[in-house]
């Protein structure tokens, strides 16, 4: 294997040049069919696989290429609405050449997703959401859940502020998987407190799958799919940077990233980019909130060689954060969680500080990626993917007895994937993609930390072969059926409390998995294996002019993670022993979604009517076990367990822009979904509260793209929810008093209001720079959020001013 | 080009450090910071045998219960206590009562007399601020009653808070590292 990566570094790396070179080639690009002149059409010159030249064609289709050898050479020519084409052509003079191109299922396409482009793995018939570069950069100083969130349908499960998780359509963690560069994110990501571990500005581009709809990347996306994606590589001789600086009122700080790109004609491209972060405590209306500062730093390194026929790129990029965690949050036992969520404000309030102290979060992720692709006449384009990562996740906490610059969690998770695709796009109205996926990961619970695991140490291996197909049934049809089947084994280590194995019957059911008995704990070797099936089927029909519509239905099937199995004690976060279990199984969800895509008024109202149902099998959940309450020698705490029962999530997601003139657009976004429990017939715990966005904008290209937006958020209460109530005795007046802890009752529904606006202004011919200004919550509304696991302890963030600036050189 | 050699090795390395290392067991992890035994043992000033308190949780934070066994105590009686915290997890165990005493200032015992037990305390041993820790106290009896008495260990508390230094746990906040009720009789 090390060979084959060393051949495909140095593949490419020779270049010639010739001496000769001033002639020029010219023409029109038109549409086979109709004869009309063809706008944006891309052409690119090759010789000997390098891209030498590159151009567009201008608004009458004409193109113009300058500075061409004479020779041989290639003509790569491809339009978003056409089928590309390859022409040979040899240079001997000042040459004419008409290029036509014949439309063909990106016809479909260009409407379908009114002009965005596919990310790779996404079939047409996929529906897909996207946030753009200039939406992304709005958030360079937060983090990749609060960017989602401008997605109706997204929404985020808090911890504090800083902790955000996207849920996309009522689901989160392990059920949602996050593609960055096209690597699947390995970040522990069970966990409600793990927010994902990347750094937002290294992506371009942000595209939600709400579903299972991108195969290539796994069959376990219950939830969906989020990838970021960096910027293509530059291919031809230039340099260009990209700086933002952002600072906030509310926590006194920012961020600045940086990026820098360097491109040579050969095809060999490079990025630098940088982000440093750093935040002191943030503040609610009334009070600051002790210990939620926050640093990070993250730095991205890539360097490729992208040609026609073949290229290669590697990536390296590094994810460093600290995250303090409010202090009135952390807490002993029920008569701590019941004292802290009766006082109207946080336990400890001190004054401002940057300083982050305990409990805090530090983590760190490395990823790197090798990958390589080849386009093979007369088949397609093969493509080849190595990828490590390593995730180091420390957690501190206030110790009793032990210094507190010991961790009370320390986990270390590699893992290495290896992917192989194919993709043939040489058939006429169809397009197959095909592939292979391995995975080896390992966590390693460092013993030092002088608490027993919260994770065992395990290995897990994992092999995938997916396979679909796109067809064009009509010129207004699309179909496209996609399957894949995983195997995953995972071998652990677990010590178990010798109290607890028998308690939970793993004694009877479990005994050949004992190793030994190490004083009152017992060593286990479960061994797991796992066969889940996924497949999808998408139709995009193109009704008229003016409608789409989109079917999608999606099997997936997602093995419990290890924290569903192996919990068994304490999670402080949420002050509440979980409990796992070694007998879950597979969830499997049937998600059916219809999106109807319309245009109406020439063009000016926009509209996308999602409405979903997901039929979960299965569905592991954490509820309250019999037992309701354990007590320990630290006192009493709430016991939950997770169990399998059938789930029923049904929603709808709407989104409308309506264009009043070239300066004012409205904008609105509408999210409702119920979730039950359709065996224990209850409602699902931390569904989202229907949402609705409505935004008014001014945009003025004439005024240095002045663009000024106020955006209201309005959050309904949640009032379909389980009652996971439960009585602890407390003392009171030195007499035992039943209590009732409402760990259930979502707060009430609130209204925000905010405004942001931007301004550009051309310093040179290559320098550009914008910027911003915005307030969050204007008028400093006290609020809280059910999605926010601190909603006990504290108010949500108070008024924030945000002064942006970027510099595009 | 002369980036390329050190990426490579990069490369390289990542590549040779994938191959599988540790095949052995894990070592066992004991809490280091569970009281899984809290003992309160008063002798009483006039003179007889010590009363023993005692609260065992073998198995931490297992599902197995604590096996306490409180005391019969002689009414309008005094007693001089000493509180042991041990983690018996820990082979030999670990004396907790000492790392107590070492970080003083940010703990503290709380006895409270709940449900009708004759029972007042009184700190004897304070920390370097003066503000009472409670490994040592006083306790008092009343007439003959039956009821509780709870026994709390605080750390990270304010001490200053108020009736804190007084042994009110009401407004002490912090974090809980133990706490049991035994059952008292008085007579």
């Amino acid at each position: 294997m090390r060979s084959i990566i060393l051949i495909l570094l140095f593949i490419g790396t020779s270049t010639t040049y010739s001496q000769q070179c001033n002639f020029t080639l010219k023409g029109n690009i038109i549409d086979f069919h109709d004869g009309k002149p063809l706008v944006d059409a891309s052409i690119v010159v090759i010789k000997d696989g390098n891209i030498l030249k590159s151009t567009t064609s201008d608004s009458k289709g004409k193109y113009l290429i300058k500075g061409l050898c004479i020779g041989k050479v290639e003509l790569y020519v491809s339009h978003t609405e056409c089928n590309s084409k390859t022409i040979p052509l040899e240079i001997k003079g000042n040459t004419t050449r008409k290029i036509s191109l014949e439309h063909h299922l990106e016809n479909l396409n260009e409407i379908v997703i009114t002009g965005e482009k596919r990310e790779q793995g996404i079939s047409k018939a996929t529906s897909v959401q996207t946030l753009k570069t200039a939406d992304i950069e709005q958030f360079s100083d937060a983090s990749i859940g609060d960017a989602l969130k401008e997605i109706s349908g997204v929404s985020s499960l808090n911890t504090g502020s800083t902790i955000v998780k996207p849920i996309i359509q009522g689901l989160n963690s392990s059920r949602i998987l996050i593609i960055t560069n096209n690597v699947r994110l390995q970040d522990q990501e069970w966990g409600i407190e793990h927010a994902p571990n990347v750094d937002l500005n290294t992506a371009d581009r942000l595209t939600v799958i709400k579903g299972s709809g991108a195969l290539q990347y796994g069959g376990d996306a219950i939830g969906g799919v989020v990838l970021a994606k960096p910027k293509a590589l530059a291919t031809k001789d230039t340099v260009f940077g990209k700086t933002i600086l952002s600072g906030s009122s509310n926590g006194r700080g920012g961020s600045v990233s940086s990026s820098v790109d360097k491109g040579f004609n050969n095809g060999i491209g490079l990025r630098v980019q940088g982000t440093y972060k750093r935040f002191g405590d943030f503040r609610a209306p009334d009070y600051f909130l002790t210990n939620t500062g926050t640093e990070q730093k993250a730095a991205s390194f890539n360097f490729g060689i992208n040609k026609f026929l073949y290229g290669a790129e590697l990536y390296y990029s590094y994810y460093d954060t600290e995250i303090g965690i409010l202090q009135a949050a952390d807490l002993g036992n029920v008569t701590d969680l019941i004292r802290a969520i009766n006082s109207p404000v946080p336990e400890i309030i001190e004054d401002f500080s940057f300083d982050i102290g305990l409990p805090r979060q530090e983590v760190k992720h490395h990823l790197i990626k090798l990958n390589s692709y080849l386009r093979l006449k007369r088949l397609g384009k093969l493509g080849f993917q190595y990828s490590f990562q390593f995730n180091d996740r420390q957690e501190f906490d206030n110790r009793s007895f032990i210094d507190d610059d010991i961790p009370v969690v320390d986990l270390e998770l590699t893992t290495h994937n290896l992917d192989l695709l194919l993709e043939v796009n040489n058939l006429d109205n169809a397009k197959i993609s095909t592939g292979v996926s391995a995975i080896y990961q390992e966590n390693f619970a460092d013993p030092t930390t002088g608490v027993r695991r919260v994770i065992p140490d395990y290995e897990k291996y994992g092999l995938g072969v997916f396979g679909g197909i796109a067809h064009d049934v009509t010129d207004d049809l699309l179909i496209d059926i996609g399957a894949r089947v995983d195997y995953t084994r995972i071998d652990a280590q677990k010590f178990y409390r010798g109290t607890f194995f028998d308690d939970r019957g793993y004694n009877i059911d479990f005994a050949d998995i004992i190793v030994e008995q190490v004083g009152s704990q017992i060593l286990v070797n479960p061994v797991f294996d796992y066969t889940t099936f996924s497949a999808t089927l998408g139709l995009a029909y193109n009704i008229n002019e003016t409608l789409d519509l989109q079917l999608n239905y999606g099997l997936a099937s997602r093995p419990p993670n290890p924290s569903e199995l192996f919990s068994e004690g304490l999670n402080q976060a949420s002050v509440a022993f979980e409990l796992g279990d070694l007998r879950i199984e597979e969830e499997t969800s049937n998600k059916i979604a219809l999106t109807l895509k319309g245009s109406l008024f020439n063009g000016r109202l926009n509209f996308n009517v999602t409405p979903y149902i997901n039929l979960i099998n299965d569905y592991i959940v954490l509820q309250p076990s019999e037992d309701g309450v354990i007590t320990t020698s630290r006192g009493a705490f709430q016991e939950f367990e997770y169990i399998q029962n059938d789930a029923r999530l049904v929603g709808f997601d709407v989104d409308a822009t309506y264009d009043y003139n070239d300066y004012f657009q409205f904008k609105t976004s509408f999210s409702y979904l119920r979730g039950d429990d359709t065996e224990a017939e209850r409602p699902i715990i931390n569904i989202p509260p229907a949402n609705w966005f409505n935004t008014i904008s001014y945009n003025n290209k004439k005024l240095n793209n002045l663009s000024l937006q106020l955006k209201s958020e309005a959050v309904f209460e949640q009032t379909r929810f389980p009652d996971n109530n439960f009585i602890a005795r407390t003392v009171v007046n030195n007499e035992f008093v039943d209590e009732l802890v409402d760990v259930s009752t979502p707060p009430p529904g609130y209204h925000l209001l905010h405004f942001n606006s931007s301004i550009q202004f051309n310093l040179s011919k290559l320098t550009k720079l914008e910027l911003g200004f915005a307030v969050d919550n204007i008028f400093n509304t006290n609020y809280r959020q059910y999605l926010n696991r601190f909603r006990f302890f504290a108010d949500e963030l108070g008024r924030n001013f945000k002064l942006r600036i970027k510099l595009n050189y | 080009m002369k980036t390329f050699k050190p990426l490579l090795l990069i490369a390289l390395l990542i590549l040779a450090s994938c191959s599988d290392d540790d095949d052995g067991t894990p070592p066992v992890i004991n809490d280091e910071e569970v009281i899984t035994t809290l003992t309160v043992t008063l002798t009483p000033n006039g003179g007889g045998p010590d009363i023993v308190l005692t609260s065992r949780d073998l198995d931490g934070d297992g599902p197995g219960a604590a096996v306490i066994t409180g005391g019969t105590l002689a009414a309008n009686t005094t007693y001089t206590g000493v509180v042991q915290a041990l983690n018996e997890l820990e082979d030999p165990a670990e004396d907790i009562t000492e790392e107590v005493a070492e970080e003083d200032d940010e703990h503290q015992f709380f006895f409270q007399a709940i449900s009708g037990a004759n029972i007042t305390t009184m700190y004897t041993d304070f920390d370097g601020d003066g503000n009472p820790l409670g490994i040592n106290l006083t306790l008092t009896t009343g007439d003959a009653s039956n009821g509780t008495l709870r026994v709390t260990l605080r750390h990270l508390l304010d001490k200053n808070a108020a009736g804190v230094s007084e042994g009110d746990i009401t407004n002490a906040g912090g974090d809980t590292d133990v706490e049991v009720d035994y059952p008292i009789i008085i007579q």
